[in-house]
């Protein structure tokens, strides 16, 4: 049995995922990046390997990608994040044209034609505004812990209208609200809104077509969920896997590499 | 009773000057701003007083400016901190014509005419990038707190490229270039150094002119000043000391005295003193 493998260096959080030649997902892990990527690549690879019980040579391909996937250096190839969250939101959601990839810095849009080929993407590579390090701002300044910003957005009645665009200057606003007296519940479903409508103003600029798929760490903030489909109007496609979609992409591609035969025969890393 | 106080409330700091008649400082204070901007502003006034030894009833004429200046009560007037800064700038330096102003959360760039006035200005109080507050979290990924900037920069020769378009990305770069062993110094001087770009560009959209001043709490880094006057390729004008980051309550105070000058010969034009008239 051959396996392949993707490893997700992302700007926060490193994802790795073993799938079979029947694309089963068989192993696992997510782990902090943190300052040393090359020394986090290597971890979330072993850790998603003891998960499902595998010995290193039994993985025919790696492929990394994320922002530091060039630091998988036990990879065969390098893919950008672009075409993995393209091809894991489309190998989970089949009907799936737009994608939006939320993460730790970065927030993505993407289309895809019906094949599965990418249209189009814009990304914000100039800014942090409307990332999940928006969030991380408001999590600082409230002294919440990141998962709690959501269930306690959901609560909120009135949003409370976040004027700076700079993630920087939103911790000192969402202070200077919490001074006045607001609700943290009201901040808070504001801060989600003011993420989902930058969001929304990447999405429109590749054009939103259904179905959308919602990828990236981001995507189990149930109030973020929320807040994305009543401003745009429809359900975005979101599942438990949804945090893994590059890395399962990325193993696709290496599954892809495997049956093309251009994989070297024997262990990954002796090759690399 | 002709002393006047400038108040300069400030997104970070602050800042309140008492001046006499003559334009001699009396008394000046700092606070931080925090949330309650009205209490910062009551607060560096009580003390600017308290310095000059004077009371509150003494003060003839107030006039604040800042972006904190329409929230408090105090003031006479209140003026934008454009003019407060250029007024202080030309009182320093008679021969300003432009005026660069970097601050915890703005920058400003703005041309003077000769009489002083401002005749055109750019702001970037949108994005951190732009502003002290760079400099600010590049410290803080360093593990430095922002009063270290000054002497830990002070070390460096060679400063390390910092891209500086976000100040929330700059924290991958600074990880990675100590990873890569550049020292904390350099990737500071590089911070500045992408600050200082920034300003140029913000300078040159104003179509500057010399002499060129350049005030605000970040021009307390002496290295800013350096890097600024190399990318300008000509001198630069910095108040001494503390004076640097009061430049625009300095200002203020100054604008307070002409406007006391104004209704005095109003006063003593008119023909007859009505009640209001005759404070």
């Amino acid at each position: 049995m051959a396996y392949a493998a993707g490893v997700d260096v992302g700007s926060t959080q490193t994802k790795a995922i073993v799938v079979d030649e029947a694309r089963r997902i068989v192993g696992r892990s997510l782990a902090d990046t943190g300052a040393n990527v090359m020394r986090a690549a290597d971890a979330a690879f072993r850790e998603a390997l003891a998960s499902g019980d595998l010995r290193e040579e039994e993985v025919e391909f790696v492929v990394g990608t994320g922002y530091g996937r060039y630091k998988v250096t036990f990879g065969n190839a390098q893919v950008t994040e672009i075409s993995c969250h393209a091809r894991g939101a489309v190998h989970l959601f089949p009907r799936t044209r737009t994608v939006l990839d939320m993460g730790g810095q970065d927030t993505k849009a993407i289309r895809v034609a019906p094949t599965g080929e990418i249209v189009d993407f814009c990304m914000n590579d100039k800014c942090a505004a409307g990332t999940g390090r928006f969030l991380g701002a408001a999590a600082v300044a409230l002294e919440l812990p990141l998962a709690e910003l959501g269930p306690t957005a959901l609560r909120g009645e009135r949003a409370v209208k976040i004027s700076t665009t700079c993630t920087v200057f939103a911790e000192s606003e969402v202070l200077s609200w919490l001074g006045k007296g607001k609700k943290i519940e009201d901040i808070l479903l504001g801060v989600h809104e003011s993420i989902a409508a930058r969001s929304i103003g990447l999405l429109r600029r590749v054009g939103i077509e259904q179905e959308v798929t919602f990828t990236g760490g981001v995507t189990k903030n149930r109030a973020m969920v929320e807040t994305l489909n009543r401003r745009l109007g429809l359900t975005v496609n979101v599942s438990d896997e949804s945090h893994f979609i590059g890395a399962i992409g990325a193993a696709l591609f290496a599954l892809d590499r495997i049956a093309a035969g251009r994989a070297p025969a024997g262990p990954a890393r002796e090759r690399a | 009773m002709t002393r006047t106080a400038g108040i300069d409330i400030g997104s970070t700091y602050t800042k309140a000057v008492v001046v006499a008649a003559d334009g001699t400082i009396l008394g000046q204070a700092m606070e931080s701003t925090g949330f309650k901007l009205s209490q910062a502003a009551e607060r560096a006034f009580a003390r600017a007083l308290d310095a000059a030894g004077i009371a509150r009833s003494d003060v003839a004429y107030t006039v604040t400016t800042g972006f904190g200046r329409h929230q408090t009560a105090i003031g006479d007037v209140a003026v934008t901190d454009l003019t407060a800064a250029g007024r202080g700038a030309t009182h320093l330096f008679p021969g300003t014509r432009t005026v660069l102003d970097v601050g915890g959360h703005t920058m400003k760039a703005s041309r003077l005419g000769a009489d002083g006035k401002v005749q055109s200005f750019r702001l970037n109080d949108k994005c951190a990038a732009g502003t002290g507050a760079f400099l600010e979290k590049t410290a803080r990924y360093l593990g430095y707190t922002t009063a270290e900037i000054g002497p830990l920069v002070a070390t460096s020769k060679n400063p390390v490229p910092i891209s500086g378009v976000c100040a929330v990305f700059a924290e991958s770069e600074v990880i990675n270039q100590l990873s890569e062993g550049a020292a904390p110094a350099d990737i500071m001087h590089g911070a500045i150094v992408s600050l200082v770009d920034r300003s140029v560009q913000l300078m040159k959209r104003v179509r500057m002119e010399p002499e060129y001043t350049l005030i605000g709490g970040i021009l307390r880094f002496e290295r800013m000043a350096d890097v600024v006057r190399s990318a300008l390729g000509a001198a630069v004008n910095v108040p001494p000391g503390e004076l640097v980051q009061f430049t625009a309550a300095f200002g203020a105070a100054l604008l307070g005295q002409r406007r006391l000058r104004r209704l005095a010969a109003e006063a003593a034009t008119a023909p007859v003193a009505t009640g209001e008239g005759a404070a």
